[in-house]
């Protein structure tokens, strides 16, 4: 236990220490985060008014980048099935990165939420009695509150015993973490369904109100998450002492190959039995793809998550491209983009539209949205840059090493 | 000319410097009522919960809001905090074949309820149709017809506001508690515990619920400043806001203000657990639908037509 805490303190110490490319990065994220916070800053004093968002489209931008979040969250959850379950080599050495991910995507959901509240002091209101008034059994968003927490809980328990294991140069017990393990799989499903039923339970918005739209929901997110994943894990092994097997990363490839199958799939079952019967309430899934009343703001970017997702699809799906990192590499970035409009804007936007009388109001976010939403990006990167770097000592073994060291010199 | 703008009205010939310093000093003092206004304070933050308060600590609550929103309207308001009275929930009807258009409904519930000018917020909307054409999907409905005189050749009229659910989807969704239905079935809020989610506004099938996107601008004439603390009190911004069956009136055994500000008698109101009440009565005698029926939120807010027509 005393070795480890030295081995955590000296990484601690280390933290600030970096090149050139680090402290731009870093200088860089600060920027952004520093311009997103003056205009939160105005946007508090203001109130939301200075956001596109009305009492027609009462959400936009910012639950929109959350619920995307919530989906790349998952990221975790596909690796530790293999990891720990399976004993996947190649992927049990990186499942630690993955559940940071998910640590950093779930503050940051939480940061998307407290900005979009028209009175985040009181936000110690949605805890339960005496605190607050949580409304729990009844409200999802009590629910997500309880699941959300619950998940980063368990991810940050998980990346500190693996920590903890690797600074005094051992391999984790799976007796003592198995419990933690086999709950982590199905809470991470749960934070997935939990906020898709947060918009499938409100019969008012027929967009949302579709049982297709959970299992959607997951297949999306177990697309966005690893390709997110893929990308960070070449950038690490470029960056740091980190090795990666190339099987970890096409094996990654492949299992985004089958989700992305049945989240296209998913879609196309949906158009169909919205456009085919033809009701009325086809008019949301009208608006994304061919424009109401002449109003499409949102549908070229719908086009083009579109083929940008049927495209990554055959890249995936093909061995021979999904085994050469060019056309990998392309195809991670096509799925991101695609499902962070899909599952974003494309998602939350027609649930308003046309609104429940009938109107029609299109929302574009203002700078506002877009600057505050860059800025909370920004933080979740800072935060993944310094829990990666922190954590990269201690995973070579570098730390452990000088450790033991110096233990023996003293003697 | 150009001397004339710099030379200021005192006469005090200032060079370039000093002028800098003046305005800086200046734009400081200008954001400090800002501030001030919304300076943070304990009392505030720690409020409980309404339901949550004894009659006692509701008492002292109110004091200090009273003291609070007098002081910022420059003018004396009372907030009531009326119970719902036993063997009442109040029901509401409204004529179709009556209703011409005129919206007078809409402007006398933003005066009796504090709703704010700009931006504007209002608890009512009337949409408009035209005759022949397919309206109960709402889509063709239009929201800012604006002739010279109502009714309109060829044109029906369809008023729309909180519809009281007996299952309201609102109240479920969220998740503060911070709206509920009370005894005498109307949907109230405390602001002063929403969190400003708008979850409830994503929840409601009937767009009743609308937010403070900005603080609430009233002219300060206008301010009625006899309110209801789960009511027409002044709001905050961040806060959503619905209407309450003029919540301030109503238990004080008057009617809304919709009702009494409607020309051609088309808004009905009264007491549903009441056998003889003239809302029992037209429920018993005509042809009554409510709003989406099919989401089965039974609303107390009963459509009607007489027949007779403007």
């Amino acid at each position: 236990m005393v070795d480890a805490i030295k081995v955590f303190l000296k990484s601690l110490i280390r933290l600030p220490k970096g090149g050139m490319v680090f402290y731009a990065w870093v200088a860089f994220l600060l920027v952004l985060i520093g311009f997103g916070l003056s205009v939160y800053a105005k946007q508090l004093d203001r109130g939301l008014i200075i956001t596109a968002m009305r009492n027609q489209v009462s959400w936009g931008f910012y639950i929109a980048n959350f619920t995307f979040l919530v989906g790349v969250a998952a990221a975790a959850v596909l690796l530790v099935i293999p990891a720990y379950l399976y004993q996947f080599k190649p992927i049990k050495e990186i499942v630690l990165f993955g559940e940071m991910i998910a640590i950093t995507a779930v503050t940051m959901c939480i940061l998307f939420i407290m900005v979009d509240l028209g009175q985040p002091l009181r936000i110690l209101h949605i805890l339960p009695k005496p605190i607050g008034m949580m409304n729990f059994p009844a409200s999802l968003l009590a629910w997500d509150v309880i699941v959300l927490s619950g998940y980063l809980l368990i991810n940050s328990l998980l990346v500190l015993y693996t920590l903890y294991r690797l600074s005094v140069g051992k391999e984790y017990k799976l007796s003592l973490v198995l419990p933690l393990i086999l709950l982590s799989i199905p809470w991470a499903i749960s934070i997935h369904t939990v906020t898709a039923f947060l918009y499938n339970g409100l019969s008012a918005r027929p967009f949302w109100n579709a049982s297709i739209l959970a299992p959607r929901f997951l297949a999306s997110a177990f697309c966005s998450g690893p390709a997110l994943m893929l990308i960070i894990l070449q950038l690490m092994r470029k960056f740091s002492k980190v090795e990666i097997d190339n099987k970890a990363i096409f094996k990654i490839s492949e299992l985004i190959a089958y989700t992305m199958g049945i989240n296209l799939f998913l879609l196309g079952a949906e158009i169909f039995k919205e456009f085919y019967s033809g009701g009325i309430h086809k008019a949301p899934l009208e608006y994304l793809y061919f424009g109401l009343h002449g109003k499409n703001l949102l549908t070229p970017w719908m086009w083009a998550s579109l083929i940008a997702n049927i495209t990554a699809f055959i890249i995936f799906l093909i061995p021979k491209t999904r085994e050469n990192f060019v056309t990998l590499n392309i195809g991670a970035v096509l799925i991101f983009i695609g499902v962070y409009i899909e599952k974003g804007l494309g998602l939350i936007i027609p649930g308003f539209i046309p609104d429940s009388l009938g109107e029609i109001y299109e929302y574009w976010p203002t700078n506002t949205e877009s600057i505050i939403t860059i800025g909370i990006w920004a933080v979740g990167a800072l935060l993944y840059t310094l829990m990666v770097k922190f954590a990269i000592p201690i995973y070579t073994g570098e730390l452990m090493a000088e450790n033991r060291a110096a233990a023996q010199k003293a003697k | 000319m150009s001397k004339k703008i710099r030379s200021n009205p005192i006469g005090i010939k200032l060079n370039r410097r000093t002028f800098l310093k003046g305005a800086a000093a200046g734009l400081a003092a200008a954001a400090l009522p800002i501030q001030a206004a919304e300076a943070f304070s304990w009392e505030t933050f720690l409020q409980k919960h309404f339901k949550e308060m004894t009659d006692e600590e509701i008492k002292r609550v109110i004091e200090r809001l009273e003291k609070e929103a007098s002081l910022e309207w420059r003018k004396e308001i009372h907030i009531s905090a009326a119970k719902a009275k036993p063997g009442v929930k109040f029901g509401y009807g409204l004529d179709l074949s009556r209703c011409i258009g005129c919206r007078k409904c809409v402007s006398a519930c933003v005066r009796e309820n504090n709703q704010s000018r700009t931006p504007q917020v209002h608890w009512i909307s009337v949409l408009r149709f035209k005759k022949g054409e397919k309206w109960i999907d709402l889509e063709n409905s239009e929201k800012y017809y604006n002739p010279k005189l109502v009714p309109e050749e060829g044109h029906f009229y369809m008023p729309v506001q909180c519809q009281q659910c007996e299952n309201p989807p609102c109240v479920k969704a969220c998740p503060t508690q911070a709206t509920w239905k009370e005894p005498d079935g109307i949907v109230v809020i405390d602001y002063n515990w929403c969190i400003g989610c708008r979850y409830c506004m994503a929840a409601c099938p009937y767009g009743a619920r609308q937010f403070n996107w900005a603080k609430p601008n009233i002219p300060q004439n206008e301010v009625n400043p006899e309110t209801h603390y789960l009511g027409n009190r002044p709001r905050d911004k961040g806060v959503v806001e619905k209407c309450t069956f003029c919540i301030q009136r109503t238990r004080a055994g008057k009617y809304p203000a919709c009702v009494e500000a409607c020309p051609v008698g088309a808004r009905k109101f009264g007491n549903l657990l009441d056998p003889k009440s003239e809302i029992r009565y037209l429920i018993e005698n005509k042809r009554v639908f409510r709003l989406k029926e099919d989401l089965n939120t039974e609303p107390k807010f009963y459509y009607f037509f007489t027949g007779w027509q403007v």
